[in-house]
């Protein structure tokens, strides 16, 4: 069982420079061309936008959203997806504990630095735990979106260290999509330079799953 | 795709539209996009750009960014040239490795000639390695597929060691869309050396250049 750790224990002693969400709006709009739609954002984010943290606790929210939605998809199908076993069933437990220590550092994290970490959302994967291969198939998809997701948001994190962090996080998702693909026989990569999503074509890509 | 080009080369400074673009055009040719805008008449080497939005908003820091993409150009050369050597080599004897040894090898080169296109934009001189495999092909198939390994999940934690030093967002982008593509390559190959595609756990760890240099340097001729 993996032991959680931060990505940056340093995290932990971060200064909390007050960044009003009004600033970071501002200056995202400025500097960013507002690369993600703040006003778009699904109620499972809304609840932690409401509190001042900054624009990167923003961003630390929307990974633990994904965070969250992976946890409960691999603790779910690991009980209820009949006829996993061997490889799949291997790997699909580890994920399950690297997604889980992933919520738990980013919530920390968020915490750190002084901003509310959102709730696990209630979450509805329909019929992906009918069959292995329904379930490695809605894995691959999870694994690639947080791919891109990762790198959609990175560019825009203003702490180094909590770009490092989500480099470290993002790193794993992607070895992760390799190692279902490979399950899946599919290709490893799709091309050669991983694809960027906005935060608002992420969150539409898996409204289906969340129920609140 | 060329007026999405052009769009982008007039005011190269919107990072929103670039990261459309990274989702809806397709990674590598928005890369394309994004080497082509830092080009150009926009192309700035000197600090002087500070009050202009200049395509990679980094007036002085341009160097820094420039040695950080040379370093990884000097990487992404040394898995190529590793790649070839092995293809060629026939050591690797079962078909569908052989087919992932192409296939990571075709991904390396299209890393070689984006960033070797980057490091020309921002003003610099590529500078390909001279490399020799001769020791890891003598190893046989074994020594082969662990040192692809070994050199992939290397690459990744490189990658992961320079993000944060980065000061352009448009290549620190760049960057990142390349890292998970290493870290794609070594879950792959860890899995059939019989490796963890996870060896740092759930959270990747970072390499510097002083940690990655003197691994590298066996594979420098």
């Amino acid at each position: 069982m993996s032991q959680s750790k931060l990505a940056a224990p340093e995290l932990a002693a971060i200064d909390i420079h007050g960044v009003s969400r009004q600033s970071f709006i501002m200056r995202g709009a400025v500097a960013a061309g507002s690369v993600y739609g703040l006003s778009a954002v699904g109620p499972f984010v809304r609840a932690a936008i409401a509190q001042d943290g900054g624009g990167d606790v923003d961003i630390l929210n929307f990974a633990l959203t994904l965070e969250y939605l992976e946890a409960a998809f691999y603790t779910q199908g690991l009980k209820q997806v009949r006829g996993l076993a061997g490889d799949a069933k291997s790997l699909a437990t580890e994920i399950r504990d690297n997604e889980t220590a992933h919520v738990r550092a980013l919530t920390k994290t968020i915490e750190s630095l002084g901003g509310k970490p959102v709730k696990a959302p209630g979450v509805d994967f329909g019929d992906a735990f009918s069959s292995p291969k329904a379930f490695l198939k809605l894995a691959q998809t999870f694994e690639d979106t947080g791919v891109s997701a990762y790198n959609g948001a990175a560019p825009m994190i203003e702490s180094t260290d909590v770009l490092g962090a989500a480099g470290s996080i993002v790193q794993v998702e992607a070895r992760h999509a390799a190692a279902i693909r490979l399950l899946n026989g599919q290709p490893i990569t799709d091309g050669a330079f991983d694809k960027s999503l906005e935060m608002q074509d992420v969150l539409d890509a898996v409204k289906p799953f969340v129920k609140s | 795709m060329t007026g999405a080009l052009q769009e982008l080369a007039e005011d190269p400074g919107d990072r929103k539209r670039f990261l459309r673009m990274m989702g809806g055009a397709g990674a590598a040719s928005a890369l394309a996009i994004f080497i082509a805008a830092c080009g150009g008449d926009d192309e700035e080497s000197s600090s002087a750009s500070s009050g202009s939005s200049t395509t990679m908003k980094s007036g002085g820091s341009t160097k820094g960014d420039l040695a950080i993409v040379q370093y990884a150009l000097t990487l992404e050369h040394i898995e190529t040239d590793f790649y070839n050597a092995v293809i060629d080599s026939g050591v690797v004897k079962d078909q569908a490795l052989a087919e992932t040894a192409k296939m990571i090898r075709d991904n390396e080169q299209e890393h070689v000639d984006a960033l070797t296109a980057t490091v020309k934009k921002l003003g610099g001189t590529p500078k390909p390695p001279k490399t020799n495999f001769d020791a890891v092909l003598e190893g046989g198939e074994k020594m082969v597929l662990e040192t692809a390994a070994t050199v992939e999940n290397l690459g990744a934690a490189a990658y992961l060691g320079q993000a944060g030093r980065i000061k352009s967002k448009e290549i620190l982008a760049a960057a990142l869309s390349i890292h998970t593509i290493e870290a794609r390559h070594a879950a792959a190959l860890n899995t059939v050396v019989g490796k963890t595609i996870v060896p740092d756990g759930a959270f990747a760890k970072p390499a510097s250049m002083a940690e990655v240099l003197p691994k590298i340097k066996p594979f420098l001729a």
